[in-house]
């Protein structure tokens, strides 16, 4: 039977992540994300899991890589200067195709910046945090429900990829509390990641079958290396060969890449006539749609797009969406990121506006549709 | 329906815990929408607390309250800073011996809930004693919802005082 | 004449198809591995239960000649990433092998937190006061006055005590061995994994290349000849009087011996307490 919960954002993600499975959390305290942890640190021995609080952040993504390796499923929640520190590894993780999920529940930066305050500046850290050519998957949850639902989703896509999944929460999302619904367990799909079945011989750790390698877990007799070296399809380092670099980006990059409709979700609002769509995601979004609505109510042609997923950036949707839509107003708490990604979607097909808000505070919708009325009206 | 509801005194009153069990009886308990939200922008600085609870019918997308429609005002400083920010026919309710009132416009209900929580035996009740009142006064919530909620939300050894402290309230709403 | 070359019997622990390995003649590493493979091979270790972690650095790469489940991660941070395998994987034995510089600089925290914590793996930490992969930088273990690229003129930092820094955290196994003590290196390295918790063997090793070069040991023999000098057994003494420096006597054996809970006997009572 469903049950009907009143959960913060904060309490909803990590009771989805157990409902995924996780079953190993380690991590470090940091506002706002430390009411994830302490709910961790509760729930997870209740249900056989492993909570483990690290000295660091450095320390807690390490950790949790070589639990996924392992074999369990495995998270750590952050904010900014955590999320900093975690990059590092967040590339390990990239390059050994280990299933993960971080949580950073954006906070106003950089540094130390407003520590109990929301902020959405964290958007490119989640795909371009660690050096190197790697793709990630970033998930924007815009309430507690979807906190709850969408970390199972971030799980899925983890195993199901291979692949360090951000969860990117903010402040006012995680702090919020809400209706959550709370689907009864068989009805909340689980993705199990593909193990290896072959004999030890014929196995090659990071050979992709139909896209993504079968992953052997400690002590299953497989014997593997994994390194964060530039490594083969056998997993053995190969640092001078340029032929395997470029197959190994071309691989963890791709296999990302060339699922995007398939990892893509976003909600759209009024969007089958709109000429003025506003772009958001996160906390900023209910706003946005708030925003739309007084806007109908105005008799203007508005629409809201929601990114749910943010990377892969939906760029193919944007082109077309472009075809229909005279300006996009992007509202972000941030000075100027997925406003940029919309921008490169476009073509220059209709004009973009940043509407910006600097972190400490959320935009209100009559900010939202102000800047609609004025795209209105042509300016 | 849509109410924009603040709970506003200082740190150590529960005032956090009013919000969250307003809006937990909204919605586990009334069927209804809400949000809650903890202390947010200038009014939560200094020993100042707040909480901010949206309870509506329909879907609620912005989740902060902007114009308030109920105020509950247990110390001055939050009495000064939000008042202003109450909407025209809104409600005003405030601990009457926490809270001197600057100009007597508007609807104010008023309740010793610090008193009466004193001779409860537990001052640290007075957030229960007025929620009981502040249910009775704005008829948003049930009195069953609130009592639900108020219980789930207490340690199990104080159930019977909070029981009796939001019923106390509840009574002097009533009156 | 059909000549068929003769196989080692520690082969069979090996990949051989890694081999031959990075590094240079006259370097400690061989040494270390080989006492490792021995050990392993006395105890009679499963070896789909056994996973190496290393971090970066020379030491770093014995992660990956050795035939089991092996995980060579980023630079300092192989304690964590054991921590969290075993933790998850309590059917395996972990072992980390790097590096001082990995396992006392840039993861110096990570160290004396999961010996803190008594995580149970055993940390093999081979000690060449140096960077020997970069070229031969000023590490943690340095002692003062020796020359490297970046202490030209002489180490003015005062070096750590590995085995003090490791009891002083509470690891419940700690022993200092050169590798000139190659069968005593063996045995301790047995029964630190044999022990319950967290144990740290240090193990001084020749660097002729990027150290020993530039203080007057020019050759991997040279080094093993100064250990032979200098090394005094001390079999329980409290590891604060071990300081390392240079012309002074290494003092080696096993220091620390002692039994305590781990993390995971903790946590395994935590949760039938709480199940619900």
């Amino acid at each position: 039977m469903k049950k009907i919960r009143f959960w913060s954002g904060d309490i909803a993600a990590a009771e989805g992540a157990i409902a995924a499975g996780c079953r190993f959390f380690a991590g470090y305290p940091i506002t706002p994300a430390s009411d994830i942890a302490e709910h961790m640190a509760l729930r997870l021995p209740q249900e056989n899991g492993i909570f483990i609080q690290m000295e660091d952040e450095l320390a807690s993504m390490a950790a949790i890589l070589g639990a996924s390796w392992g074999g369990a499923k495995v998270m750590t929640a952050t904010s900014g200067p955590g999320f900093s520190l975690m990059q590092e590894n967040i590339g390990l993780g990239a390059i050994t195709e280990t299933p993960c999920v971080v949580a950073d529940v954006q906070r106003a930066g950089p540094s130390t910046g407003m520590p109990t305050l929301v902020g959405q500046g964290d958007v490119m850290q989640s795909r371009w945090g660690s050096h190197g050519d790697y793709e990630t998957i970033v998930i924007s949850p815009s309430s507690p429900q979807e906190s709850f639902d969408l970390i199972i989703r971030a799980f899925n896509l983890a195993e199901l990829y291979r692949v360090p999944v951000i969860f990117l929460m903010d402040e006012c999302v995680a702090h919020m509390s809400e209706r959550v619904v709370v689907p009864p367990k068989e009805k909340i799909e689980v993705v199990e990641r593909l193990k290896p079945s072959m004999p030890p011989e014929q196995y090659m750790p990071f050979k992709p079958l139909n896209n993504i390698a079968p992953m052997a877990i400690a002590g299953m007799g497989y014997k593997i290396h994994v390194t964060g070296l530039t490594h083969n399809e056998k997993g053995y380092p190969q640092t001078t060969s340029t032929e395997v670099q470029e197959w190994m980006i071309r691989h963890i990059c791709d296999k990302i890449r060339k699922n995007e409709r398939k990892i893509r979700d976003i909600e759209e609002y009024e969007m089958d006539d709109a000429e003025i769509a506003v772009v958001s995601f996160g906390i900023a979004g209910r706003s946005a749609k708030a925003a739309v609505k007084i806007a109908r109510k105005h008799g203007i042609k508005a629409g809201l797009i929601r990114l749910k997923t943010i990377w892969p950036f939906p760029e193919e949707y944007f082109e077309n969406a472009a075809d229909n839509i005279k300006k996009f107003i992007v509202a972000e708490i941030n000075y100027g990121q997925v406003k940029l990604e919309v921008e490169r979607s476009i073509h220059g097909k209709a004009s973009v506006e940043l509407l910006p808000k600097f972190g400490g505070a959320v935009h209100t919708p009559m900010e939202i549709y102000n800047k609609i009325k004025e795209a209105k009206n042509g300016n | 329906m849509k109410k924009e509801i603040r709970f506003s005194g200082y740190g150590g009153q529960g005032i956090i815990l009013m919000g969250n069990i307003a809006a937990k009886a909204a919605v586990l308990y009334d069927d209804k929408n809400a949000v809650y939200t903890p202390s947010y922008g200038p009014e939560a600085r200094g020993g100042a607390a707040s909480s901010n609870v949206i309870i509506a019918d329909e879907e609620i997308d912005y989740p902060y309250v902007t114009d308030i429609d109920v105020l509950v005002a247990m110390s001055q400083l939050g009495y000064e800073h939000n008042a202003p920010l109450l909407k025209d026919n809104g409600v005003l309710i405030i601990d009457k011996d926490l809270v001197k009132l600057k100009n007597g416009v508007g609807k104010v209900a008023k309740i010793d809930a610090t008193r009466i929580a004193e001779q409860l035996g537990k001052r640290i009740v007075a957030n229960i004693v007025m929620l009981g009142f502040f249910t009775a006064v704005t008829k948003i919530l049930s009195y069953d919802a609130i009592k639900k909620a108020v219980l789930e939300s207490v340690p199990a050894k104080f159930k019977e005082l909070n029981e009796i402290a939001l019923e106390k309230g509840y009574k002097e709403g009533k009156k | 004449m059909e000549i068929e070359a003769e196989a080692n019997p520690m082969d069979k622990y090996l990949r051989a198809d890694r081999i031959p390995h990075i590094w240079c003649p006259g370097c400690g590493l061989g040494i270390v591995l080989n006492a490792f493979l021995h050990a392993i091979d006395e105890l009679k270790i499963d070896m789909d239960e056994l996973a190496i972690v290393s971090g970066i650095g020379c030491t770093g790469r014995i992660a990956g000649y050795i035939n089991c489940d092996s995980y060579h991660t980023t630079h300092g941070r192989a304690i964590p990433f054991a921590t969290g395998l075993r933790l998850a994987n309590p059917e395996m034995k972990v072992v980390v092998i790097s590096g001082d510089g990995d396992l006392f600089a840039i993861g110096g925290n990570h160290f004396i937190h999961a010996a803190r914590r008594n995580i149970d793996i055993t940390v093999i930490g081979v000690n060449n006061y140096n960077y020997g992969m970069t070229g031969g930088q000023l590490g943690p273990t340095t002692p003062l006055g020796a020359r490297t690229t970046t202490s030209p003129y002489g180490n003015v930092e005062h070096p750590f005590n590995l085995c003090h820094v490791a009891h002083a955290s509470g690891a419940v196994y700690v022993a200092r061995w050169t590798v000139l003590h190659a069968v005593r290196l063996k045995n301790s390295i047995k029964e630190a994994m044999n022990k319950n918790g967290f144990s740290f063997i240090e193990v001084i090793a020749a660097c002729p290349t990027t150290y020993g070069r530039r203080n007057k040991m020019p050759t991997g023999l040279d080094e093993m000849k100064y250990y032979r000098e200098h090394s005094i057994i001390r079999h329980g003494i409290d590891p604060s009087q071990a300081n390392i420096e240079i012309g002074k006597d290494i003092i080696v054996g096993k220091f620390i011996d002692i039994e305590k809970p781990t993390y995971s006997d903790a946590f395994e009572e935590l949760k039938k307490r709480v199940k619900k």
